[in-house]
C-alpha cells in the first residue's frame, strides 16, 4: 500500500442514517493521493452511501469529509447553512463521479455532455470547452462518437463516456458507484480498461464493485465494508488469500464458492 | 419546436386587434361630439324582437331595432348597439355596458325592484296554437289533460301551470316547440303572440285558437339613477306614437292586433303593407330546397369565419396567460417554502373544483361590483386562462417530477448549483415531457372557449346560435360549426402526436421518474 503519498481526502467519524435505520456509523478514513481503492462488501453494507456522502450527494449527519483541502463538517442536528452549502459546491468540483446506470443527458450528445459542466460551473468558452471535449472522448476511445445521443450506445460506450464528462471538470478523485454493474459482461473490459489507464497517470480513484477480479489485481488496496462499517482494508492478494476477519472471510467465501477466482 | 412557437407568435400578432363586435367596444359618452344612446339586446333574442337578417345575417333587424332608431332620432342621439345575452340584460345595465335595454323586457314587479322602466311600447297576449286539424281545443280550459309546450321559465308557463292537470314540456327554442307540435309530441303551444305569429303564422299545418290570454306589457329598462334619462325616453316614446311612427313599424311588422289599438286608442285599418312579415313568411315557410340551404350557409361564412377567429384569440390569449401562471405555480409548489407551496395547491384545486362557466360569471358580473372591470374578451381569456393555469401547472409539477432522479443528481455531481442543474438538465428534459399534454390542453380550451358566448363574446358557438335562429335551422348550421372547430383544432392535434413521437423515441430506455420532491431545499440534494 502506497503510503508515501500526502493524504487527499480525509473521513472522520462519518455518520449517516436513514429512516429505515444506521447506514454508517462513525466512518474514519485516510486516502492518499494516487491510490486505487475497491469497496466491495454485502449488498445493504452501505457502500454505495460511504461514496455518496463523499461528494455530499448524501449529506453526513454528522462528521467531515475532506477533499484536496476543501472540508465540509456538520454537527448533530446542525441545519445546513449557506457557507456548508458552498463549501459542498466547492468540494464537488474537485470529484467527479460515475454512476451505475451512466446518467448521460439523453437529450445531448456526447460531445454536449462532456461540454456542459465545465461551461455552465466554469464559465468555459464553447470553443475550449469543445476541444476539451473531443481531447476526453479521445481519451476513452469514444473520438468517432462525438455527435451520437446517449439512446443509440452500447453500456460499455455509455460508461465511458460518462467517465470522459467526469474527467472534463479536471477532478482531483474520481468515484465510481459500481460502473460495470449494468453492463454486458463482454463490455466490462473496455470500462475497467480506462480506470486502470487512468491509475496509471496517477488519477486517485475509488470504486464500489462487484468485480472482485478487477479489485484484487488493479487496486491498490481493497475495503471491505459490513452493516455501516469498514471491516478491514488490506491489499487486494492478502485480503483474498488470509481475511482477519470473519465476516470478511464469510463474504468472500461466496465468491470461491460461486466459482470465481481470485 | 421553433416553428410552433413562430405559429403562435403570428397568430397573436393577428389577435392584436381585439374583435370590435364585443360589447365593450360600445365607447363612453365622448365630450363635445354628438350624444350617444347606448342600447343593450340580444342578438339571438329572437323574432320579431331582434334578429339577424336573413338576407345579410351581419345586420341586425327587429321592430325593436327600428322603435330603437327611431327612438334615438328622436331623442337627437347616435344609437350604439351592445350584444348581451337576454338573462343578462339586467345585469349589464348596472354594469354600464349600455344606458338603455330593450327585448322583450316585461314590466314585472320583480323587474321594476331593479330598473326604471320607460312608459310601454308595446302591449301583447299570449295566443295558442293547436294542429290544424284538431277540433278539441278552443282555449285554455280545453288544456286540461293535454299536453302543451312553451319556453322554460315565462309567462306563458306559469299561465299553464295555473290551469292545473297540464302535461307542460319546457324548451329553451321556440322553433323546437312548433316542430313538436306539427310532428304530434306536443298537442298545443302557447307563446307570447308576436313569437307565435312569427314561429307557426305561415305554417300550414298549424292554427292560432281561442282569444287573447293574459297582458304582456314591454317596455324599456334603465338604471334607477338615470332619471333625466327616463324622462328623454318616455317623451321620445310619446311623441312617436303621437306621430303615427310607431303604427307604422307595427303595421310593417305585422304586429298591429285589437289588443295594441285599445291601448293605443286608434282603430285605424293599416296604412303599410306588412313587408318585413311577409319576407320573414317567405323565408321561413317549410320545404327549402338543398341548393336554398347550401346558399344560406355558404352566405353566412364570414359570420363563421369571424366567430372563428374570435374563438381562436380568446384561446391563444387565455393559453398564454395559462401558461405563465401555471408556470409560476408550479414552481411555486415545487420550490417554495411549504406553506407557500400549500397556497399554490389550494388554488389549484379551488380552480380545478369549481366550474369554469361560474369563474367566468363571476368575473365579468361579479369582480365590477368591487371595482375590477374587463371587456368581455379581457373577462374571458382571463377567466379561461386562470382556470388552465391550474391544469398546467399540474402538467410541469408531473414533467419535472418524470425526469429521473439520477440527471438530478449528476447534474449535482458535476458541480451545478441547484440552479444550473435546473436550467441546464431538468427543465430542458421536462419541456419535451410537457409540450404533448398542453398541446392537448390548449385543444380542449378551444372547445371550452365557447363558454365565452355567455358574456356577450361573438365566438363561434355564439356564432352557430345567431345563425340557427335567424334561419330556424340548427342542424346544418351545428355541422358547419363541428367542422370549424375540427379544423382549428387538427394542427395542435398532429403536433401534439408528433412531439409524442418524438419523446419516446427519445426515451427509448425505459427512465423511470420519482414521485418524492428532491427539488426543494433540504439536507438531501444540497
Amino acid at each position: 500500500m502506497n503510503t508515501t503519498n500526502k493524504p487527499l481526502i480525509v473521513i472522520e467519524n462519518l455518520c449517516k442514517s436513514f429512516e429505515d435505520g444506521d447506514v454508517l456509523r462513525n466512518i474514519s478514513f485516510t486516502i492518499r493521493e494516487g491510490d486505487l481503492a475497491s469497496i466491495i462488501g454485502p449488498s445493504g453494507c452501505g457502500k454505495s452511501t460511504f461514496l455518496r456522502c463523499i461528494n455530499c450527494l448524501e449529506l453526513m449527519d454528522s462528521g467531515s469529509v475532506s477533499v484536496a483541502g476543501v472540508t465540509v463538517s456538520r454537527r448533530p442536528g446542525e441545519t445546513p447553512t449557506e457557507a456548508m452549502l458552498q463549501r459542498v459546491h466547492e468540494l464537488r468540483t474537485e470529484v467527479g463521479m460515475v454512476f451505475q446506470s451512466y446518467n448521460l443527458f439523453p437529450n445531448k450528445n456526447l460531445l454536449q455532455n462532456i461540454m456542459l459542466a465545465p461551461m455552465v460551473v466554469k464559465g468555459m468558452k464553447k470553443e475550449e470547452a469543445h476541444e476539451l471535449g473531443m481531447k476526453m472522448l479521445e481519451k476513452v476511445g469514444l473520438a468517432g462518437f462525438a455527435q451520437k445521443y446517449p439512446s443509440t450506445l452500447s453500456g460499455g460506450q455509455s460508461q465511458r463516456a460518462a467517465i470522459a464528462r467526469a474527467l472534463a471538470m479536471n477532478p482531483r478523485v474520481m468515484l465510481y458507484d459500481e460502473p460495470t454493474s449494468a453492463l454486458d459482461p463482454e463490455l466490462v473490459g473496455e470500462v475497467l480498461q480506462v480506470m486502470k489507464d487512468l491509475d496509471a497517470e496517477g488519477m486517485t480513484q475509488i470504486i464500489v464493485t462487484h468485480e472482485m477480479k478487477f479489485a484484487k489485481d488493479a487496486s491498490d488496496y481493497i475495503i471491505f465494508m459490513d452493516k455501516g462499517e469498514i471491516v478491514e482494508y488490506e491489499d487486494g492478494d492478502i485480503l483474498f488469500a488470509n481475511p482477519k476477519n470473519n465476516r470478511t472471510r464469510a463474504f468472500l467465501r461466496h465468491f470461491v464458492n460461486a466459482g470465481v477466482t481470485c | 419546436m421553433k416553428k410552433f412557437f413562430a405559429l403562435i407568435a403570428l397568430l397573436l400578432a393577428l389577435a392584436a386587434p381585439i374583435p370590435s363586435y364585443a360589447a365593450d367596444e360600445a365607447p363612453a359618452q365622448p365630450a363635445g361630439e354628438e350624444k350617444l344612446l347606448r342600447w343593450g339586446g340580444d342578438s339571438e333574442g329572437g323574432f320579431p324582437y331582434m334578429f339577424p337578417s336573413p338576407s345579410d345575417p351581419d345586420k341586425l333587424i327587429g321592430f325593436e331595432v327600428d322603435i330603437v332608431e327611431a327612438l334615438a332620432k328622436e331623442m337627437g342621439r347616435k344609437p350604439v348597439y351592445v350584444n348581451n345575452a337576454w338573462d343578462n340584460l339586467i345585469p349589464g345595465l348596472e354594469r354600464d355596458l349600455y344606458d338603455i335595454a330593450i327585448n322583450g323586457l316585461e314590466v314585472t314587479p320583480e323587474h321594476e325592484a331593479e330598473v326604471n322602466f320607460s312608459i310601454p311600447y308595446y302591449k301583447t297576449y299570449l295566443q295558442l296554437a293547436v294542429r290544424k286539424d284538431d277540433s278539441s281545443i278552443e282555449g285554455l280550459q280545453d288544456l286540461k289533460g293535454k299536453i302543451a309546450g312553451t319556453l322554460k321559465e315565462s309567462y306563458a308557463q306559469m299561465v299553464l301551470e295555473e290551469v292545473g292537470d297540464v302535461e307542460i314540456r319546457t324548451y329553451i327554442v321556440e322553433a323546437n316547440t312548433y316542430e313538436d307540435l306539427a310532428n304530434g309530441r306536443l298537442e298545443a303551444a302557447l307563446f307570447d303572440q308576436p313569437i307565435a305569429l312569427y314561429s307557426a303564422g305561415f305554417n300550414p299545418e298549424i292554427k292560432f285558437v281561442g282569444p287573447p290570454i293574459g297582458e304582456i306589457i314591454y317596455a324599456i329598462a334603465m338604471r334607477k339613477g338615470d332619471k333625466e334619462l327616463l324622462r328623454e325616453v318616455n317623451q321620445a316614446i310619446v311623441a312617436l306614437r303621437d306621430s303615427g311612427k310607431l303604427r307604422e313599424i307595427y303595421d310593417k311588422w305585422n304586429l298591429w292586433t285589437p289588443v295594441m289599438a285599445t291601448t293605443f286608442n286608434d282603430y285605424d285599418p293599416p296604412k303599410y303593407e306588412p313587408v318585413y312579415y311577409n319576407e320573414w313568411a317567405e323565408a321561413h315557410r317549410p320545404e327549402l330546397t338543398l341548393q336554398k340551404r347550401l346558399e344560406r350557409y355558404w352566405d353566412a361564412m364570414p359570420l363563421f369565419a369571424h366567430g372563428a377567429l374570435v374563438t381562436m384569440e380568446v384561446s391563444i390569449v387565455a393559453m398564454v396567460i395559462a401558461i405563465s401562471l401555471g408556470l409560476a405555480l408550479a414552481v411555486t409548489r415545487v420550490f417554495a417554502p411549504k406553506w407557500l407551496a400549500m397556497l399554490a395547491a389550494g388554488y389549484v384545486e379551488i380552480v380545478r373544483g369549481t366550474p369554469v362557466l361560474i369563474q367566468l360569471f363571476f368575473i365579468f358580473y361579479g369582480l365590477p361590483s368591487i371595482g375590477i372591470k374587463f371587456s368581455p374578451f379581457w373577462a374571458g381569456a382571463i377567466g379561461l386562462g386562470l382556470n388552465y393555469a391550474a391544469y398546467e401547472a399540474e402538467i410541469y409539477r408531473t414533467g419535472l417530477f418524470a425526469i429521473p432522479r439520477t440527471q438530478w443528481e449528476s447534474a449535482l455531481a458535476l458541480g451545478m448549483t441547484r440552479w444550473q442543474a435546473m436550467r441546464e438538465v431538468i427543465l430542458p428534459q421536462a419541456v419535451r415531457v410537457v409540450i404533448p399534454p398542453i398541446t392537448n390542453d390548449f385543444i380542449s380550451l378551444l372547445k371550452d372557449s365557447s363558454l365565452v358566448s355567455i358574456i356577450t363574446m361573438v365566438d363561434l358557438t355564439k356564432v352557430y346560435g345567431q345563425v340557427s335562429a335567424t334561419y330556424y335551422d340548427y342542424f346544418g348550421p351545428g355541422i358547419l360549426v363541428a367542422v370549424i372547430y375540427l379544423v382549428l383544432g387538427l394542427p395542435f392535434v398532429r403536433f401534439a402526436r408528433y412531439t409524442e413521437k418524438r419523446l419516446s423515441a427519445m426515451e427509448k430506455e425505459g427512465r423511470q421518474g420519482h414521485s418524492e420532491n428532491i427539488y426543494r431545499n433540504s439536507t438531501r440534494y444540497i
